[in-house]
């Protein structure tokens, strides 16, 4: 079975910046979406550091405050809509999913590839915005400030994100139709994998919650453009009602980020302690519940907008309830852990990281679902500390395993393991240092998105900002060996993890059609003690 | 390295197709013709919910900002030209039975009633949006566009302003829609025109023709949410 590394495949089926740029391969298209995400996280990623930088005075020394605003705007800008949101579903995702349910491509092959071509429109209209003159109202665009007062290019910034909703729209059509149409023979509901399952859930998101962020965008060009009243209470509109519209999608993209990391994790973790995953089936069914439930949350990012005493009792009340199918996650996780074989690999790293970092953030939230406690922390660091928790610790930790596990399957080459472990440490410690200050900052009273603050904050932001710099080099690191290994990397087995999966029991890297033969599928998706009962038998 | 227990092999299984529903090249990555329709159409419908939520987005504010202003947006929808409303919603709906009737005739075969139906449909749709435009001139030499040049009597004329800032980016979306499915169905005449379409390949014809539907409905809803506020005193 130990299959050699093949002479075609989709890698080098072809040749040519052009095969590339015209491929309709969901492989490829997932690695033109690699490259260009990588390439927002460095922009992203540098916005910080900068900001983080000049926070280690504080007098903020290094940049202006204008400067200083435009910076925190373009990270938050460029990680949330170019970064996180397409992270794992459209590289990882546009990767796997044909694979994972034994397809020969996603449904609409050509759709994929332009939502690729839109993303990239859309982010060079962002970063033409950031690069003449910079967008100063935060990534939440609130009004009246981004229609009425920032002389700024907001127009620009949101055209871009409005552009790139798009691909994020047909990126979830695409999954949602492959996934209901072209499962392979045998492929039930509940014999998918459940990385499978949280695409799935991600999708509905992006198809229910990526039109209104849409049109709620297109309200304040407009309204920036004509001098119309939508949302300015000078021209009679209502402010807060563009914060309802802004969090009905903002809030689902939260679980837009967080839901395919969890997929990963779930396929990690029982993979690297060769035991089935407990609890299958509620962990397949709360990816649905936090997809459906997160819409019913927004209000939790106004309890000090104003709005009614009973929304926001009704609102923190749903919060609360959100955190009952991540728990069941987490318990399900942990439970698969029992008493299996621990195999500390650096995917099960990145994968125990989440559990414990996404436990933070979750349990920081129900502080913030609190209406008490959150009129204490609001627009303070503690708000700050809660979502990186979940965004970094979480969605990126869980990204980074990802990339890591499927690697030798993407590239045919296996990464440096012991390098591998060293990055996913540094990425740990680096992200705790950051952060876990900023969870005291926050409860003391230092707001967020100021630059300037009381001389006795300084302890703690120099530790965060010592720590991003570790973090940085924690992120640096893969992309190094991961480029180094394409090359120079020892060529990786078709299963080098013995695990289970369909996308394991094609060559590595596949070939173009992914399988010789349409797969038929028999059992479920996690027969780790059953594998390796017979691999022991084998042995003997 | 073990052979896992969800075995790959026994080759490809087919799946029953649709009665010549395989004169139609298939494209690689689906078993069959019919799996390939049955994706088509239920990527239009996903497609359809997508638009439903972004139209909502709208509705939602107009909802909140009529219950806010019921006075103001019923003096702003008497602005309105009733007449060219109610006869646009007439060319609209009438648009959707020649889209009805040009699917029928792609699943049926003919070439003449393809081609005849698909033009038909593009003629009204050039209507409606020909009376459209008229009515924004209309409002525009009213200095009724909103922006500096907004000239409204009465006490309510800022909440007026807004019925008529919705008014312009519902109308304005909608049309930015049919202006979109005049483009497919100018495709889809010409390839009507060809000879694509009959009885084993009409996929185009019918996914349109979802579209085209849905952008009638949504003028359905427009129509009185815009034109007939107050209109029975």
């Amino acid at each position: 079975m130990e299959a050699a590394r093949p002479a075609v495949h989709y890698l080098n089926a072809d040749y040519g910046v052009r095969s590339w740029l015209f491929t309709r391969d969901h492989k490829r298209i997932g690695l033109l979406y690699l490259a260009s995400i990588t390439a927002m996280f460095a922009l992203g990623g540098m916005a910080a550091l900068l900001v983080r930088l000049d926070l280690l005075t504080p007098a903020g020394d290094l940049v202006s405050d204008d400067t200083y605003n435009k910076l925190f705007t373009m990270h938050g800008i460029i990680m949330v809509f170019f970064f996180l949101v397409p992270s794992i579903p459209a590289v990882l995702g546009n990767f796997l999913v044909p694979l994972m349910i034994g397809a020969r491509d996603l449904a609409f092959p050509t759709l994929n590839l332009l939502s690729w071509y839109i993303f990239n429109l859309g982010a060079l209209v962002t970063l033409w915005a950031v690069l003449t003159g910079g967008v100063d109202t935060g990534w939440t665009f609130y009004v009246p400030f981004s229609t009425a007062a920032s002389n700024t290019n907001v127009v620009a910034a949101a055209l871009g994100i409005f552009i790139s909703g798009f691909s994020s729209i047909l990126t979830g059509l695409n999954f949602i139709v492959t996934i209901h149409r072209m499962r392979a023979p045998g492929m039930s509901w509940l014999k998918m994998p459940l990385f499978i399952w949280s695409i799935y859930a991600t999708s509905f998101i992006f198809i229910l919650g990526t039109p209104v962020i849409a049109i709620t965008l297109a309200l304040v060009g407009i309204e920036r453009l004509f001098h119309i009243g939508i949302f300015d209470p000078a021209l009679g509109g209502d402010p807060i009602l563009f914060q309802h519209l802004f969090w009905f999608y903002s809030h689902p993209a939260v679980y837009i980020m967080i839901l395919p990391s969890m997929g990963v994790v779930s396929e990690i973790i029982p993979c690297f302690s060769r035991n089935r995953i407990f609890g299958y089936s509620f962990i397949a069914v709360s990816s649905l519940a936090i997809a459906m439930l997160g819409f019913l949350v927004w209000g939790h990012h106004m309890f000090v907008s104003g709005q009614s005493v009973n929304a926001g009792l009704i609102f923190s009340f749903l919060s609360f309830a959100v955190a009952i199918p991540s728990a069941i996650k987490v318990f399900n996780w942990t439970a698969t852990l029992y008493r299996g074989s621990i195999w500390l690999q650096a995917p099960m790293l990145y994968a125990l990281g989440f559990i414990g970092l996404f436990t933070i953030g979750g349990l920081t939230g129900l502080f913030l679902a609190s209406i008490g406690i959150d009129v204490h922390v609001t627009d303070t660091y503690f708000v700050v500390a809660h979502f990186h928790y979940i965004m970094v610790g979480g969605a990126v930790m869980g990204y980074l395993g990802g990339i890591h596990y499927w690697w030798p399957k993407i590239s045919g080459k296996t990464y440096p393991e012991g390098w591998a472990k060293i990055a996913a440490l540094i990425v740990f410690i680096g992200f705790n240092l950051t952060f876990f200050p900023q969870f005291v900052l926050g409860y003391l009273g230092m707001p967020r998105r100021y630059h300037v603050y009381p001389p006795e904050f300084q302890v703690l932001n120099v530790m965060s900002t010592a720590g991003a710099s570790i973090l940085g080099i924690g992120y640096l690191l893969p992309i190094l060996y991961l480029v180094w290994s394409m090359r120079y990397g020892q060529a990786a087995s078709e299963n080098p993890w013995h695990a289970t999966g369909l996308e394991w029991q094609t060559p590595s890297p596949p070939p173009t059609e992914n399988f010789s033969e349409t797969p038929i599928v028999v059992d479920g998706p996690y027969m780790y003690r059953e594998l390796d009962a017979e691999e022991v038998k084998r042995v003997a | 390295m073990p052979e896992t227990s969800t075995t790959a092999g026994a080759g490809t299984v087919a799946r029953p197709g649709s009665p010549g529903a395989r004169a139609h090249a298939v494209a690689h990555q689906f078993e069959d013709a019919e799996q390939q329709y049955e994706a088509a159409n239920l990527g239009m419908w996903v497609f359809l919910v997508t638009e439903v939520l972004f139209f909502g987005g709208m509705f939602t504010v107009y909802v909140v900002y009529r219950s806010m202003f019921p006075a103001a947006f019923a003096a702003g929808s008497h602005e309105l030209d009733f007449v060219l409303g109610t006869v646009n919603t007439a060319v609209l709906i009438t648009s959707s039975l020649t889209m009805a009737l040009a699917v029928h005739a792609a699943r049926a075969g003919g070439r003449g009633a393809q081609v005849a139906w698909l033009a038909a449909t593009m003629a009204l749709g050039a209507v409606f949006l020909g009376i459209k435009l008229t009515e924004y001139a209309h409002k525009f030499a009213e200095h009724l566009v909103p922006g500096p040049s907004f000239r409204f009597a009465g006490p309510d004329a800022p909440q007026a302003e807004l019925f008529f800032s919705l008014y312009f980016v519902l109308t304005g979306f909608h049309a930015v829609h049919m202006v979109i499915g005049l483009g497919l169905l100018g495709v889809l005449t010409t390839l009507a025109w060809r000879g694509r379409f009959g009885p084993s390949y009409f996929t185009p014809v019918e996914v349109s023709g979802l579209y085209w539907h849905f952008v009638d409905l949504i003028w359905i809803f427009l129509y009185p949410l815009l034109y007939l506020i107050d209109r029975h005193h």
